[in-house]
């Protein structure tokens, strides 16, 4: 072919995708194997899952592997084999309070029906190297395990019950703001694009699968004055396993397995509707998110209640900003095609800008000379 | 530990599952049906980054057969690095011939540029659209902007096409000019330069836009009227190049590239690369060509 093809793009794509390979492996050091990430970069993989909208811990691990931990990538690769399965089954509603908890905590009581459960967090550590990690070997790590195996009681293992749920306490006494559940509508945005205003499934739908930061930016812009209501309280952040159930084509239900998930509610003041706008009622905003991530799943549940009060002059209040511009795999993609050559709109923009530009300086030169001719 | 087979089931012909196809092909003959209105559509994603041509791939992948010959391009060039990239993966999702020859191939993929060689009916166009919506400039809100397309109304996109000729001179736009179709719907014919935008009006082929990040679909039909938008007395003007030619084919009358040399110096080049190539290599291949009003 002629000059142009001769650019070897391809070549070029080829020679890059083997360099970035280099780059990933050119240290010699042992290749971390999938299970490794799996297990020891457990919030890491979650995160990924919640953002590729696939629960598929060996697939997040190996997309992290694959992509050096770049986590917009990893959850982009997910996202893309996700969309590549047929959905045959729908889930029976997920029942939370079926959950196995491993964590579960409410800032608005002191004490809980239950218990507080402080469970599985880094939120009281100290934010110190750990020097001992970087020495750390299979031996340690399995002295650590039998150490913490003896404290185990498998017969209370067995024991422990399903908790209820700190709202109820606050339905039971009529505090929660009534609202209108009539909209029943179950939008699927992985298979219809959204319109506005949506109805809240969509809504959460977006957030569940929502970027963790860019929601955390959202929810924290509500906590700072950029939407009415000041910071609500954490009802209940619950972390645990949650089983799965489908309906067969005979009707009967199937147990499936479980996932684990982080739920939280968030309460915050409300307005009334207006027939009883003066009573302050408090409204529940709802988070739920794959694995443990709690930063996303309190900023999903901030977001929930901001969404229900529209204002455009608050982003946080926009159901259009919050939901196009926290859309991981969409804003990410999009950021990076500025990479992508524009020569020819650049052209076409300089070719105007040139013209204007001589018209209006000859307009300024012609405003010189005037006055120096008469 | 995984097995190994865990991560390599084979993909559907062309990728996309037959569902998705149906659903996708539904939602271009709806866009046909109704030129220039932009139908939502699910946009699944795709293994290419959002803003990089899922729209167009998946309307590609959506109506490519076997007996399809493709041809894939960026900014008028086939040898682009996103078009490779693109043409590699539809070549091997579907084991479709490829080529570069705008006249051959039965399906052209396009990012930035309609070929300057005149398309036929044996040929459909797709469009790779980063922002489908025209009105965006003048109005952020979809809701708003869905509300106004339903009415017609498009006085905020005027008024700024004047205020743009009342503070520069002249309207500024440059690629991805507005125009209405089928004396209907604003539309955005993608970020094609002015050059290309008289072509979309009563041509032989059909056009089809793929907006996959903002899951809209839309289309103009064959012999569809385009107009781009002008005033009575400030007409619509495609990019003048003042007779300047092409450095490697000694011709005009085409979308010239700028190109800096390694001195600073500057040279023009035809961005067609097909095009040029044939200008090179034989007679000009047929063009619609457009003349600026005086």
């Amino acid at each position: 072919m002629g000059y142009v093809a001769v650019k070897g793009g391809q070549e070029a794509i080829a020679n890059a995708a083997e360099l970035v390979e280099y780059y990933r492996l050119r240290a010699a050091t042992p290749p971390i194997e999938i299970e490794q990430i799996r297990t020891q970069m457990r919030l890491l993989v979650d995160k990924v899952m919640g953002e590729g909208s696939l629960y598929a811990p060996d697939h997040a691990a190996l997309a992290i592997k694959q992509n050096e931990g770049d986590v917009f990538e990893a959850a982009f690769v997910l996202r893309a084999y996700r969309a590549t399965l047929n959905r045959e089954f729908a889930s029976e509603i997920l029942n939370t309070r079926e959950m196995f908890i491993r964590r579960r905590i409410s800032a608005a009581f002191r004490d809980i029906p239950g218990g507080q459960i402080l469970g599985p967090t880094r939120d009281y550590s100290h934010r110190l190297f750990d020097p001992a990690l970087a020495t750390e070997t299979l031996h340690s790590v399995e002295a650590f395990l039998n150490a913490i195996d003896c404290k185990i009681d498998l017969a209370k293992i067995a024991q422990i019950p399903a908790y209820g749920k700190v709202i109820d306490l606050l339905q039971a006494e009529g505090l929660l703001l009534p609202r209108d559940n009539s909209d029943r509508r179950v939008a699927d945005v992985t298979r219809e694009a959204l319109k506005f205003p949506c109805p809240r499934s969509a809504s959460l739908q977006m957030m569940a699968r929502a970027e963790t930061g860019g929601l955390m930016c959202l929810g924290y812009s509500t906590m700072r004055g950029f939407a009415a209501g000041g910071h609500g309280t954490v009802g209940e952040l619950r972390v645990g396993d949650v089983p799965v159930r489908v309906k067969d084509p005979r009707g009967r239900v199937r147990y499936l397995g479980k996932v684990t998930l982080t739920e939280c509610e968030m309460v915050n003041s409300a307005k009334g509707s207006k027939r009883a706008a003066n009573v302050p009622y408090l409204s529940v905003g709802y988070g739920l998110c794959f694995g443990q991530n709690e930063t996303k799943a309190i900023c999903m549940g901030m977001l929930d209640n901001s969404l229900r009060e529209p204002n455009e002059a608050n982003p946080a209040n926009s159901q259009e900003f919050t939901l196009y511009h926290t859309e991981g795999v969409e804003s990410y993609g999009f950021t990076n095609h500025l990479k992508l050559p524009h020569y020819v709109t650049f052209q076409s923009g300089l070719d105007n800008l040139r013209e204007s530009m001589q018209r209006t300086l000859a307009s300024y030169a012609g405003l010189t000379v005037e006055p120096a001719a008469k | 530990m995984i097995e190994n087979t865990k991560f390599q089931s084979a993909y559907n012909f062309a990728f996309l599952d037959e569902r998705t196809k149906r659903e996708i092909r539904r939602k271009i003959l709806k866009a046909v049906a109704v030129p220039g209105y932009q139908v939502p559509y699910s946009s699944p994603e795709m293994p290419i980054a959002r803003g990089w041509g899922t729209g167009g791939l998946h309307i590609t992948l959506a109506i490519i057969g076997r007996e399809d010959t493709l041809k894939v391009i960026d900014q008028g060039s086939d040898a682009s690095v996103n078009a490779c990239s693109l043409r590699q993966f539809i070549e091997r999702m579907t084991g479709c011939a490829t080529t570069f020859d705008s006249a051959a191939a039965s399906l052209i993929q396009t990012r930035h540029r309609i070929p300057e060689e005149i398309l036929t009916e044996q040929q459909i166009l797709v469009f790779q659209v980063p922002q489908p919506e025209i009105l965006r400039s003048v109005e952020r809100h979809e809701n708003k902007t869905r509300l106004m397309h339903a009415e017609a109304d498009y006085s905020k996109l005027w008024v700024s096409l004047y205020e743009a000729y009342v503070r520069y001179g002249s309207l500024m736009r440059g690629a991805g000019y507005p125009v209405r179709v089928n004396g209907r719907f604003m539309m955005s014919p993608s970020p094609i330069p002015r050059w290309d935008v008289p072509n979309l009006s009563g041509a032989r082929c059909l056009y089809l836009f793929g907006a996959g990040r903002e899951k809209r679909i839309y289309a103009v039909p064959p012999h569809t009227t385009v107009e781009p938008l002008e005033f009575e007395d400030v007409r619509f003007r495609v990019e003048d190049w003042h007779g300047t030619l092409c450095a490697y084919s000694d011709q005009g009358q085409a979308f010239l590239d700028e190109i800096y040399e390694e001195d600073s110096t500057r040279k023009f080049v035809v961005n067609d690369s097909n095009f040029l190539d044939k200008l090179r290599g034989g007679p000009r291949p047929p063009q619609r060509l457009f003349q600026n009003p005086q």
